[in-house]
């Protein structure tokens, strides 16, 4: 069962570390996993792509060809990436204006917010956005995407990280039970 | 130490590899896709007595580690089409010399600049051909992260071997995706080491006992006092314009690689046996192929896939033997048409090739491969 | 010369320089200094570019490595940063060193690698028969100077010193006993060190600016310098467009491949007792 994710939003966001770190939850659970990843010339803005796939299966094809989730942090990648959307299903900051004309199933979460606020630091986003996205999926078990979180963020960060990625699940379960 | 399993960027693996085949001189010149390479490497050297340096360009670069491995220190350097470029005037000296060393070349696109953080496998013809010259090289494809350990160990072990420059041809989309890795027990890596002779007496540093042998190599500083020259050299290492020395010389080089090619081409295949529609690729664009291939065996077509893993020397045989019965063979390759061109030479007129290039920066999607697998008449 | 003959490859003699060349000069200065050190031959290894002089190492009886065009300082950074123990010394041109090798010339004097650099200048490319190098003076005749040379030279101590080499000094061709002691002192710089051999070309910069032979062109050279030291008193009139030869810098300085061996054990003392990383991979390795 091949499972795909896109995670879009601007550079230095930190994405490519949420695609690594949920990759290397699925590994540890046992999966196969792939992550790729595009980008611009710039290290901090521009745009910034990182997709992960998630198999029980060899993975031939490395890239997402029909993301069964799409996490969407700015409204740029909301636009750009939202069009393209098919089957799966659109995570979106809460700060980005929906588009009409944009028809895939879409959850409007407050990512940005809750890490800013919640959690306390606006730069574990991406881990907020991890939490939403496994725990939406239910592609990894929670207890092994805290092993995953803890092998890569930097030491010292390791219980912000926690907390951003608790505050994640919670977001996701909340978006689950009004479903 | 038992297996490790982990998530590996391919950049790293290639280093990982090196490691693994003992890699103890990495001189470089950062330039992406390949700059992930240089920094492990300074990173991990010095902490196993290693030798780091960034070098001023990438010609610097390739002589030094020419330098190191005269001593007879595995080295090895990374770079991409730029770089790869200015490095051809002393890739060519290290084949002319029989200098093992190891280049890891992560493909962008080009010419020129290009697009730096574009994926392509245009550097085929330039892996085989960039230096001036008859010349031999032996070039490894790793199509996946795991075997940019595999293959880059293995670019070491046949480069120490036969004495031939090896180069690792990846490109941007391996160099930069994780994979789940298995690497091995490193007490079960047992590295290729150089030939070396045992006494300075009577050492004739190009001597050789066959037309297509490998000759022992001194390391510089133990007393050998060899003279190494990028000149037309006879069996003493010494300059000579005999045109039955330069004659003798130049057929042995390549005779290295082409007479030892069943030893060093290697290549995996899938639902070949049968098939009479067959996919030949390498690298990225092979993961693409390999999907629609299984999508083409599941809706009841005679698929098949054949992935090199050597592209120099070109694996002959097996090209030839699948031309005897896959009516169509394609070639899909983020280029137009350069390995396309070797299948093509190959095959003559028994099987129609089709060429599949995509020059766009992009990796091919696999529904790309299956249309133009399935339109073609 | 009976005891310096010993670090030549007599086998290999003679050479192919023309007559009246300086670079045999420049390289019995060399062998004469080795053997006032009393070097370990084994532990000596020397490496040229492309060029006249390039071919000086194929007679040295020492590990020898003629590499590419302007690329010797580059393969011998790698030699002398792979083995710190070997005395590296590199024989080169004023076109194989200030033109193609340039930007090497500059960064190895920048990290101050123990590599000692012999530039023998004769003002001219003479393998290629005669065309104007970075070093000819403006003004001479060279065959792709058929008006006269239109552009500046550099001065090549200058850039040396500038660049960060810790010995650099200028002998001459005419001067050999001051080449010797020149070439001894930068063999013995723990460092990056360059010594400037001013030498005669009469078959080419000779012969096409009317220099005259070897004689006529060794007293030309002899004119056109002064020695450091003794220019220090002399008015500006008698040293007006003269080159200094001598010492003209030395200033020791920490030596780069002995720095970089300094960190490596300084890392490997804070890694002693932690795994992980990627050089398990080389655990069992040689």
């Amino acid at each position: 069962m091949r499972v795909e994710f896109r995670l879009s939003g601007s550079g230095g966001q930190g994405l490519l570390l949420a695609g690594i770190v949920l990759a290397e939850a699925a590994i540890l659970e046992g999966k196969n996993a792939v992550q790729t990843q595009s980008y611009g010339p710039e290290a901090r803005g521009g745009s910034s792509k990182a997709e992960v796939v998630i198999s029980g299966d060899d993975i031939d094809y490395p890239k997402a060809t029909d993301p069964d989730f799409l996490l969407a942090l700015t409204a740029d990648a909301y636009r750009t990436y939202g069009k393209l959307q098919g089957k799966g299903l659109i995570i979106v900051d809460s700060s980005v204006a929906l588009d009409p004309a944009i028809t895939a199933r879409t959850v409007a979460l407050p990512i940005l917010d809750t890490a800013a606020n919640a959690v306390g630091k606006k730069v574990v986003a991406n881990i907020v956005a991890l939490g939403v996205l496994g725990g939406l999926s239910g592609v990894v078990g929670s207890s092994v995407l805290e092993t995953a979180v803890l092998s890569r963020v930097p030491k010292g960060t390791e219980e912000l990280n926690l907390k951003a990625l608790r505050a994640g699940l919670e977001l996701a379960a909340g978006a689950k039970a009004k479903a | 130490m038992p297996k490790t399993v982990k998530l590996m960027q391919g950049n790293e693996a290639c280093t990982a590899g090196a490691l693994a085949a003992g890699l103890k001189f990495y001189a470089g010149y950062p330039i992406t896709p390949s700059t992930e390479i240089a920094e492990l490497c300074a990173e991990e050297l010095p902490k196993i007595g290693g030798k780091f340096i960034q070098m001023e360009d990438e010609i610097g670069s390739i002589a030094a580690i020419i330098g190191a491995s005269l001593t007879g220190k595995k080295s090895m350097t990374a770079t991409s089409g730029p770089g790869f470029s200015l490095m051809q005037e002393c890739l060519g000296y290290a084949s002319l010399c029989e200098i093992p060393l190891v280049i890891v070349n992560v493909q962008r696109m080009g010419p020129s600049t290009g697009m730096p953080t574009s994926p392509a496998q245009a550097d085929v013809m330039q892996a085989r051909w960039g230096t001036h010259g008859d010349h031999p090289v032996i070039v490894l494809a790793p199509g996946n992260v795991r075997e940019c350990f595999e293959l880059t160990l293995r670019a070491f072990d046949l480069s120490e071997k036969y004495r031939v420059p090896a180069i690792v041809l990846t490109d941007e989309v391996i160099g930069h995706m994780r994979e789940k890795v298995e690497l091995p027990d490193p007490a079960d890596v047992k590295p290729v080491r150089r030939a070396a002779p045992k006494s300075p007496a009577g050492y004739k540093p190009y001597a050789v006992e066959s037309d297509s042998a490998t000759p022992l190599m001194a390391p510089f500083g133990e007393g050998y006092r060899w003279h190494v020259t990028g000149l037309f050299h006879d069996e003493s290492g010494f300059p000579s314009n005999k045109p039955e020395v330069a004659d003798k010389l130049l057929r042995r080089l390549m005779a290295k690689v082409e007479k030892n090619a069943a030893d060093i081409e290697d290549y995996a295949t899938e639902s070949l046996e049968d098939c009479d529609i067959a996919v030949i690729s390498f690298g990225s664009s092979a993961m693409s192929s390999l999907s629609a291939v299984r999508r083409l065996r599941k809706e009841g077509k005679k698929a098949g896939m054949l992935r090199l893993k050597t592209i120099w020397p070109f694996p002959e045989t097996v090209v030839r033997e699948l031309a005897g019965h896959a009516k169509t063979i394609f070639v899909p390759e983020m280029n137009l048409g350069q390995l396309a061109l070797e299948v093509e030479r190959v095959v003559g007129c028994r099987s129609r090739v089709v060429r599949v290039g995509k020059v766009n920066g992009e990796l091919f999607r696999p529904e790309e491969i299956y249309n133009a697998i399935m339109g073609a008449k | 010369m009976s005891d310096a003959l010993k670090y030549f490859r007599q086998d290999r003699l003679p050479h192919i320089w023309c007559p009246g060349c300086g670079h045999g000069t420049v390289t019995g200065a060399l062998v004469r200094a080795i053997e006032r050190l009393g070097l370990d031959k084994n532990k000596v290894c020397v490496v040229s570019g492309i060029g006249c002089s390039s071919r000086a190492v194929g007679y040295l009886d020492f590990d020898t490595l003629h590499t590419a065009h302007g690329r010797a300082l580059a393969f011998a950074t790698g030699i002398k940063l792979s083995r710190p123990d070997l005395k590296v010394i590199v024989m080169t041109g004023d076109g194989d060193c200030t033109a193609i090798g340039g930007n090497h010339f500059i960064h190895a004097a920048r990290r101050n690698i123990g590599i000692t650099t012999i530039v023998m200048n004769n003002e001219i490319y003479g393998m290629t028969s005669g065309q104007y190098s970075p070093m000819t003076p403006k003004g001479l005749l060279g065959t792709t100077a058929p008006y006269g040379n239109a552009e500046r030279s550099f001065d090549l101590c200058e850039l040396a010193k500038a660049s960060g080499a810790t010995f650099v000094g200028r002998g001459t061709s005419f001067h050999v006993p001051l080449l010797i002691d020149l070439i001894e002192k930068a063999l013995q710089n723990d460092g990056f060190s360059v010594v400037e051999a001013i030498t005669q070309c009469p078959t080419y910069l000779g012969r096409k600016n009317k220099l005259g032979g070897a004689v006529e062109m060794l007293n030309w050279i002899k004119d056109k310098t002064v020695n450091a030291k003794a220019a220090a008193a002399l008015p500006p009139e008698k040293k007006a467009g003269k080159l200094l030869i001598g010492e003209l810098h030395n200033a020791p300085a920490p030596e780069f491949a002995g720095e970089y061996g300094e960190l490596i054990g300084k890392v490997q003392r804070s890694f002693e007792n932690i795994k992980g990383g990627l050089w398990e991979c080389a655990s069992n390795s040689d």
